[in-house]
């Protein structure tokens, strides 16, 4: 039961706001309102707008055209400490406060309360201490903050904007490391602030909660605001529908009718047998052909990345384990899995997959060397020969192996990425959302060279937030939701309406 | 979303845009101008004379006198390519060069066999710190600090609190001895930077430096294992600073565990530095390592044969060093540019 | 607090053994004598280690305090032989010149973006050079000031002597433990040690705090220049070559992460005494070479770099650009 809210001026509002980075269009035109007292749920997948539009009301960014308006004017938010004397507080999931100070000195730093000239730490610890009581903790704030849990790391990174006279709050991700009672707790001062009059933008990806807290969601998709609703009067299939829906991929056409299931009567090629990680995964169950292309569908937060960091021996499992043709593996780091012919594309590609620095051509061998050791050196003409078909057989732009890969665009330095491990010739090939953030040609690029791959004999598993894309081309999916393996869809079964019921929790169509 | 490439703007492709882009254009120009001022200070600088044995100069000198310098800026590019620093490398040298001299001074080995040894101690020393931060993940500046401060008091126990003397024509070849007429330790030198630079650039080593420096995270998804790959560097570190040890003590035939390499390993960093390889890591420049180790010493015999009082060798030492790290700060650059504009537009 | 304290307590601990080991074999360290001579002894770099600590404590290094104390040990010595002004005068001059210098440095730090290591690797190189060009060798000082501030002491009933520039360096001691407890630039100094992105994101000025700890370091390394000239009467070129690498370890053995934001000036003060100790314990034992101090003072930062590794649970990946 949430509380009403005052309608009239709103608190905070963007008009016709948009951002551009080089190329890429982040935020296209977004009208955003958030009331006084309201908690305003804002949803979307990775890459659809959430934190650009966050960086722009907090002074990380300036917009390229638009506005934001705070009771009604139009302001400029000029740096995040401006953003912050205009009462407009970030918590984010790094939580930027300092970690080997106190918990009272966090609160306080740059205003201590002071007494003849020197910080008067009793009284700011003391005063820390009443104010943190206010949201239901109640600490020792003479300890350093990261001798707490997040949860209370995050309390008082809000207790701090807050008393630094904040009215509008912004949580972004701000359950993702709570449990249960946590949660609770953090509500309960959700509440206490609402009623305050404060008013709260909730970035989140557990649908629960949104339905639990928030007074309203607005939806962002490719930088665009696609939906504007009251919580209470947008069904939960619906608000997956249009975080997930269509793309226009759709009109794009395809090759080939999807006939994946037929023929495919061979032995299980690789298998994952309950395999787990305490803190990051429940038991997950697959098994994956020769050739075969097996989807991992789910929302952001489901659990797919830490599966392909399990299988890939990036995190170590505690339980279950992985086979190859029925024997089990060792699995403790990369270098092992590469050795049973292993390859993963990760998601974030500028800190876990390009060597920006390095050039194009050097991207590309760089797994290979690696599995081939230090002295069976690939030879600067076989460099040459790799980089140069690679750049080839996946159009990559602009077609200059020794460019350095961090002037790429992002489609392209996916393409880098896929090229690297195509180049070690692998059996195995997981793929950690190989179409985000890039465009619409590149994408049915990469449709049709998974669906190569497979006939070629190479297994994939294919983690992707576009159900279409995953529709196409996968044998199986296997569907996850809050860390759980929920469903598997075989062949005639894979539907995105199937799909996106399963991430619902709803049992029929 | 659509994410076509717009056309980049025509940028002015002359000659000397284009020259001035080339990384080795600073440090090369600034050899090359302090040559200059060397030359103009001491204009017999660039000549050549001949004796019976030998060929003298104030550049064969240069050269000569770099030796230690240049072979620890070969094993320093390659610990800072992997984002780390080794401060021991003048206590390694102290080291290595005790052992040298009090085996040879007090055992039968042959010369040959002790720089053997000596140079398995540095191998040795550079393991002790390729472990403390590969796998104890130790930060590189205080790990290899450890054996900074107390390598020499380690060296002093060696040599039992003297200066070690020895006399053994074999071994004091290495530091004194003339081939083709030049000195030995140039062709030393010369030939630890060639071997070094084919081990690293025909083999997958130097790529897999680069990438675990650059970005470690990522090239751990890839498969490489960074622990091995900055072990070799140490190593190497550890190897480079035994030779020029050897050198050294080879050079006055004696260990002086107290000054033997004394701050070198600060000389070592700034020729890294100077040279264009960044301190955070990633892409190495071992030949321009060397330019900025020969710069080092071409500021020192400057100062030397300019008649200047050898007291004022540190100040433009220091002075010559701002002005370089100046000049290659893009920062200070971009500066100079704003503030040049500024002034064209209000004349 | 309790885990910020521990480090304290354990190197605390270990000069407590180490003490009692001296005491064992001699009685002397049961007077008041060895005490107050370690104090004594160890002012000057006790005096530049507290500024060391803050410049480590905000993520940086300061690798000239060795070089501004001879440089500033020359100049007073310089000023006070050729020059009729009195030693209080040019002491203040001193002391300027030393701010000015540790000012440069940190503004070039900071807007040039060059990293400290480098930037105080030139700074040693200038101070010492300067000093070079001052005096090519020692000069002896001989004043009537100076004899009056070594004829200041406060005598124990055993002799011992508490000395000025002892009770200087305990006065620098505590101004650092108020400042850094107590005030807003060295709480500011802690924050941009712990985590320098988030720092700026709160509202901490750090050009100014940046720029402030190298100031106040060479700050305070021309005023343990200015009570090296008074411990030694004399100015010496050759003084205290590598200092900084004594203070460094004094300050990582006190228990401050090089990486910042944790420590105390508390315990750099007890390592400077470790030292002191390990030096008395030495000078007392004739057989036993000084060369045993360096390799004892290397164990020991060896022990409690691991001893931190254990106890801390912040990651090891230093920006190495910062130092």
């Amino acid at each position: 039961m949430t509380p009403e809210y005052e309608e009239g001026i709103p608190l905070l509002q963007t008009r016709n706001l948009s951002k551009s980075f080089g190329n890429i269009d982040a935020l296209i035109d977004v009208d955003f309102t958030l009331h006084s007292g309201e908690v305003h749920a804002l949803l979307g997948e990775n890459g659809a707008g959430k934190s650009t539009l966050i960086k722009l009301m907090t002074g990380v960014h300036k917009p390229d055209s638009g506005q934001i308006l705070l009771n009604g004017n139009v302001i400029e938010v000029n740096n995040p400490n401006d953003a912050q004397k205009k009462g407009i507080s970030p918590v984010y999931q790094e939580i930027n406060l300092i970690p080997t100070l106190s918990v009272a000195e966090n609160i306080y730093l740059g205003r201590q309360p002071m007494r003849m000239g020197f910080i008067n730490t009793r009284e700011m610890n003391e005063k820390a201490r009443v104010l943190l009581q206010y949201y239901y903790i109640n600490i020792d704030t003479t300890r350093t903050l990261s001798s707490f849990s997040i949860a209370i790391q995050q309390l008082v990174a809000i207790a701090r904007g807050i008393d630094m006279s904040a009215k509008v709050l912004i949580l972004d991700e701000p359950t993702a490391s709570l449990d249960r009672k946590e949660v609770e707790i953090l509500f309960e001062v959700i509440r206490t602030l609402q009623e305050k009059g404060v008013g709260i933008i909730l970035i989140t990806h557990f649908l629960d909660q949104v339905y639990e807290i928030s007074d309203r969601i607005t939806i962002l998709r490719n930088g665009r605001k696609v939906g504007e609703h009251k919580t209470q009067d947008l069904p939960r299939v619906e608000l997956i529908s249009k975080m997930l829906g269509h793309d226009l991929y759709e009109q794009l056409g395809q090759s080939e009718s999807n006939d994946n299931s037929a023929g495919k009567e061979q032995d299980v090629f690789i298998e994952a047998q309950n395999l787990a990680q305490k803190g990051l995964i429940e038991p997950i169950n697959l098994t994956i052909k020769k050739g075969e292309a097996v989807g991992l569908a789910g929302l952001l937060g489901s659990g797919r990345t830490e599966t392909a960091l399990l299988m890939f021996g990036i995190k170590n499992h505690d339980q279950g384990q992985v086979l190859v043709n029925g024997v089990p593996i060792k699995l403790n780091n990369p270098q092992q899995a590469i050795q049973h012919g292993f390859a993963l594309c990760p998601e974030d590609r500028k800190t876990e997959g390009i060597i920006g620095d390095l050039t194009v051509r050097e991207n590309i061998i760089l797994a290979l060397q690696a599995k081939r050791g230090w002295f069976d050196y690939v030879s600067r003409s076989q460099q040459d020969a790799l980089a140069s078909e690679m750049i080839k057989a996946l159009q990559i732009h602009p077609p200059d192996p020794d460019i350095p890969a961090g002037q790429l665009s992002g489609g392209n330095q996916q393409k880098l990425i896929l090229a690297r491990w195509l180049v070690s010739n692998p059996d195995f090939l997981i793929l950690d959302e190989p179409t985000r953030g890039i465009d619409v040609g590149a994408h049915a690029e990469i449709i049709a060279l998974i669906k190569r791959l497979c006939s070629e004999g190479i297994s994939l598993l294919v983690i992707s937030s576009e159900l279409a894309e995953i529709v196409d081309y996968s044998d199986r999916v296997i569907v996850l939701r809050d860390r759980q393996q929920v469903k598997e869809l075989v062949g005639d079964e894979i539907s995105e309406n199937a799909i996106m019921q399963a991430i619902a929790e709803r049992d029929n169509v | 979303m659509s994410e076509q490439i717009k056309p980049e703007p025509k940028e002015k492709e002359n000659f000397i845009n284009r020259l001035m882009a080339q990384r080795a254009f600073y440090p090369i120009l600034a050899l090359i101008l302090i040559l200059i001022v060397n030359r103009l200070i001491a204009p017999d600088f660039f000549t050549i004379r001949s004796t019976d044995t030998r060929y003298i100069g104030s550049l064969i000198d240069i050269l000569n006198r770099a030796s230690p310098v240049v072979l620890l800026s070969i094993g320093m590019t390659l610990v800072i390519a992997t984002e780390g620093i080794d401060l021991s490398v003048g206590a390694v040298i102290a080291i290595c060069g005790a052992v040298a001299a009090v085996l040879i001074s007090t055992t039968e080995m042959s010369a040959p066999i002790v720089i053997l040894i000596s140079i398995g101690v540095g191998v040795l020393c550079g393991l002790w710190n390729g472990i403390l931060v590969a796998y104890f993940k130790i930060q590189p500046i205080v790990a290899t600090l450890i054996l900074m401060i107390s390598g020499r008091g380690i060296a002093q126990l060696i040599t039992d609190g003297q200066i070690a003397i020895f006399n053994n024509e074999a071994l004091q070849y290495v530091g004194t001895g003339v081939l083709f007429g030049l000195p030995v330790p140039i062709f030393i030198s010369i030939a630890i930077f060639i071997i070094i630079y084919l081990l690293v650039r025909r083999t997958a080593i130097g790529v897999l430096l680069e990438s675990v420096g650059a970005n470690d995270k990522a090239s751990f998804y890839a498969g490489v294992n960074a622990a091995h790959v900055k072990l070799f560097a140490y190593i190497l570190s550890g190897i480079c600073a035994a030779i020029a040890g050897l050198i050294i003590t080879a050079d006055i035939r004696g260990a002086d565990a107290n000054n033997a390499g004394l701050w070198l390993e600060l000389d070592a960093i700034l020729a890294v530095v100077i040279g264009g390889t960044a301190l955070t890591g990633g892409r190495f420049y071992l030949g321009l390592s060397v330019v900025g180790a020969l710069i080092i010493q071409s500021v020192e015999t400057g100062i030397l044969t300019s008649g200047l009082p050898p007291t004022f060798n540190l100040v433009v030492k220091a002075i010559v060093i701002l002005l370089v790290l100046l000049m290659q700060s893009s920062i200070f650059r971009q500066g100079i540019r704003e503030n040049i504009l500024k002034l064209r537009r209000t004349a | 607090m309790r885990s910020r304290i521990f480090p304290l307590i354990a190197t605390f601990a270990v000069f407590i053994v180490l003490y009692l080991i001296g005491w064992n074999e001699y009685p002397a360290f049961g007077t008041t004598r060895v005490p107050l001579n370690m104090l004594y002894d160890k002012a000057f770099l006790g005096i530049a280690a507290v500024g060391m600590t803050f410049v480590i404590l905000s993520g940086g290094i300061d690798l000239s305090v060795g070089s501004v104390i001879a440089f500033i040990s020359v100049f007073c010595a310089l000023m006070i032989q050729e020059t009729g002004l009195h030693p209080l005068i040019i002491f203040g001059i001193a002391l300027t010149l030393g701010a000015a210098f540790g000012a440069t440095m940190g503004a070039i730090i900071h807007y040039l973006e060059i990293p400290p290591f480098i930037v105080t690797l030139a700074g040693m190189f200038l101070a010492r050079g300067l000093s070079f060009v001052l005096s090519e060798a020692s000069i002896p000082i001989d004043h009537e000031f100076y004899d009056f501030v070594s004829s200041i002491y406060y005598k124990f009933p055993d002799n011992g002597r508490f000395k000025l520039v002892a009770g200087l360096f305990l006065v620098i001691l505590f101004a650092g433990m108020i400042v850094t407890h107590f005030t807003r630039f060295g709480r500011n100094v802690y924050a941009m040690g712990g985590d320098s992105d988030s720092a700026l994101l709160l509202g901490v000025p750090i050009a100014q705090t940046t720029i402030g700890v190298y100031t106040l370091s060479s700050f305070l390394a021309a005023l343990a220049g200015i009570s090296y000239s008074l411990y030694t009467s004399s100015g010496y070129p050759l003084a205290v070559v590598g200092l900084e690498l004594d203070a460094i370890a004094a300050v990582v053995v006190g228990g401050t992460l090089l990486t910042g934001g944790v420590g105390y000036v508390e315990g750099t003060f007890i390592g400077v005494m470790i030292q002191g100790v390990i030096q008395t314990y030495i000078n007392f034992n004739g057989g036993l070479n000084s060369w045993w101090t360096k390799i004892v003072i290397g164990i020991l930062l060896l022990v409690f770099i691991l001893l931190q590794k254990l106890l801390s649970s912040r990651p090891t990946g230093i920006k190495l650009a910062r130092l």
